[in-house]
């Protein structure tokens, strides 16, 4: 589903967000993505997205080959992708709903249809209730909920997560972590990036570690440490 | 505020025009006022000259003639050169009799006066003939310069609109970058984006158009009553014209087209600022 070839991404000014990364994600994993602070797990979730282009190296994501895709595309790749983020990216002049409905509105969904969608999502994450409300008005947990419901609202493949838990205490995190397992029994593609390393061994699922911009770990596959190579 | 700036800056080259067109179409009766002096030879007395200004009179292209005796042309020069102190010192008059010819007005286009002109330069009491045309050749010279002064202006000002607008929507897309950004995450298009910006450029051409039109409304109600008082002590029937309909739309259709661009152009640049690298 996701594939990484010898993936290099260096910003402007330089520095190497990843270097050489080779990776492959099957459809239906959930793999957690960990390192310490500046390790590249973002700039990995981002050239997913294609937030970032990769400036050595191709990102696949479901056979499509993001550096080839033009610009014009970027938009419909971006909705096969749900992303959420640690600070959740809510838009607080608008209703929850207004919020979850985002994707299906830029998708062109017809009203109804936008409706029944966004509900079923709310439903999902348990805040239902609280459609009609504003943002500010929701705890912290209950906001990344909400981003959480935005971005599985289209029923994309790939969901990615960027430290989704990481400003939640142990028990809303566990929550948090259950809704993803619940989304990749139904055949959803996880990718999350995380610190919680206590939670990623209780769930036992495969888990990469980044360091300096290289893949070092890599639990679920026979692995040759990046430096052999050289 | 937008609005205002760009409908001032519409009204100024529109109602600028509208003074021009109407000048144009007032001056345009004023052919009419071409006049052909001959100099009637030295030696010519004044019966001779009499019996050509009957002669001229009774033709079909000329609408009257008038005789400037020697005497008077002498006081008229001594009135207007100030060389009356030279003149005292002639013992004779050096002025010719002139005759003032005003062509009718089908003969008073240039090129028919000045045929006219020549033919009467050639009968043989006259030295040489001079079409007074100069004058109106120089002003329609000089409104024709005004008139590409204004497509200028113009062009400048609307080149400002686009600017103004362009700066606008800049604001305004500052304001709402994090929507956009948020937006263009969940798989928005460009078009997406740039709708909701178009319509407000839309709607700033629009309003602002139609401050210009209200603009030059007003100046022309100011100046109907002055302008109404002049051409009654000329007896003329020029009345002032209009925006009428092709150039209401005309107005409008630029501040759209503007705003509509100046929108596009914004969004533009602030979607190919965006783009992943
Ligand atoms: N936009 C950027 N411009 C320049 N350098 C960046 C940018 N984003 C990230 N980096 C650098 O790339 C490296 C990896 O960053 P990131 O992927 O955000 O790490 P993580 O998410 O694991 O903390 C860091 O050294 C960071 O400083
Ligand atoms: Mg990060």
């Amino acid at each position: 589903m996701i594939s990484f070839e010898n993936v290099s991404k260096r910003y402007p000014g330089g520095h190497e967000g990843v270097s050489g990364i080779d990776l492959h994600v099957e459809s239906g994993e959930m793999v957690f993505l960990t390192g310490h602070s500046g390790a590249g797990k973002s700039t990995m979730l981002r050239l997913v997205a294609l937030l970032e282009r990769s400036t050595r190296g191709q990102v696949r994501v479901g056979g499509r080959n993001l550096s080839r895709l033009s610009r014009r595309l970027i938009p419909y790749h971006r909705r096969e992708v749900g992303m959420i983020f640690q600070d959740h990216r809510l838009l607080h002049d608008r209703t929850i709903f207004d919020n979850v409905a985002m994707p299906l509105i830029v998708a062109g969904l017809s009203h109804g249809e936008v409706g029944r969608r966004v509900r079923a999502a709310l439903d999902k994450v348990g805040l239902l209730q609280r459609e009609r409300d504003y943002p500010v008005t929701l705890s912290g947990g209950e906001q990344q909920r909400v981003g959480i419901a935005r971005a599985v609202v289209s029923r994309p493949p790939v969901v990615l997560a960027d430290e989704p838990t990481g400003n939640l205490d142990p028990e809303l995190s566990r929550e948090i972590f259950t809704l993803f397992e619940q989304f990749n029994q139904v055949g959803v593609t996880l990718l999350i990036a995380t610190h919680d390393l206590d939670l990623v061994k209780r769930m036992n699922r495969r888990t990469l570690v980044l360091k300096q911009g290289r893949l070092v770990g890599d639990n679920h596959r026979d692995f040759s440490p990046p430096l052999a190579r050289h | 505020m937008t609005a205002g700036v760009i409908g001032i800056s519409l009204a100024l080259p529109g109602g600028l025009h509208l003074l021009l067109n109407n000048i144009q179409t007032l001056s345009g009766g004023w052919d009419a006022s071409a006049t052909i002096s001959l100099y009637m030879r030295q030696d010519s007395t004044e019966a001779q000259v009499n019996a050509v200004a009957g002669q001229l009179s009774s033709r079909r292209d000329i609408l009257n003639t008038r005789v400037i005796s020697r005497d008077q042309a002498l006081d008229e020069f001594r009135r207007l050169s100030g060389f009356a102190e030279v003149l005292e010192t002639l013992d004779d008059n050096p002025l010719p009799m002139v005759l003032v010819v005003q062509p009718t007005a089908s003969a008073s286009s240039p090129e028919a006066a000045q045929a006219l002109a020549n033919e009467l330069g050639a009968f043989p009491e006259v030295d040489f003939s001079q079409l007074d045309l100069q004058w109106l050749q120089r002003f329609q010279a000089i409104t024709a310069i005004a008139g590409r002064m204004v497509w200028v202006l113009a062009a400048l000002l609307c080149l400002a609109v686009l600017l103004i607008v362009v700066n606008t929507i800049r604001l305004e897309i500052q304001n709402r970058r994090a929507e956009i950004e948020i937006t263009q995450l969940v798989g928005a298009t460009d078009a997406f984006i740039r709708r909701p910006f178009i319509y407000i450029g839309f709607w700033y051409g629009l309003i602002g158009g139609t401050i210009g039109w209200l603009l030059i409304a007003v100046s022309l109600l100011l100046l109907e009553a002055p302008v109404a008082r002049l051409t009654g002590l000329y007896n003329s029937g020029f009345q002032l014209s209009g925006m009428g309909l092709q150039n209401t739309a005309i107005l409008l259709g630029c501040g759209v087209l503007l705003g509509i661009g100046g929108s596009w152009i914004a969004v533009g640049r602030h979607l190919s600022s965006g783009e992943p690298t």
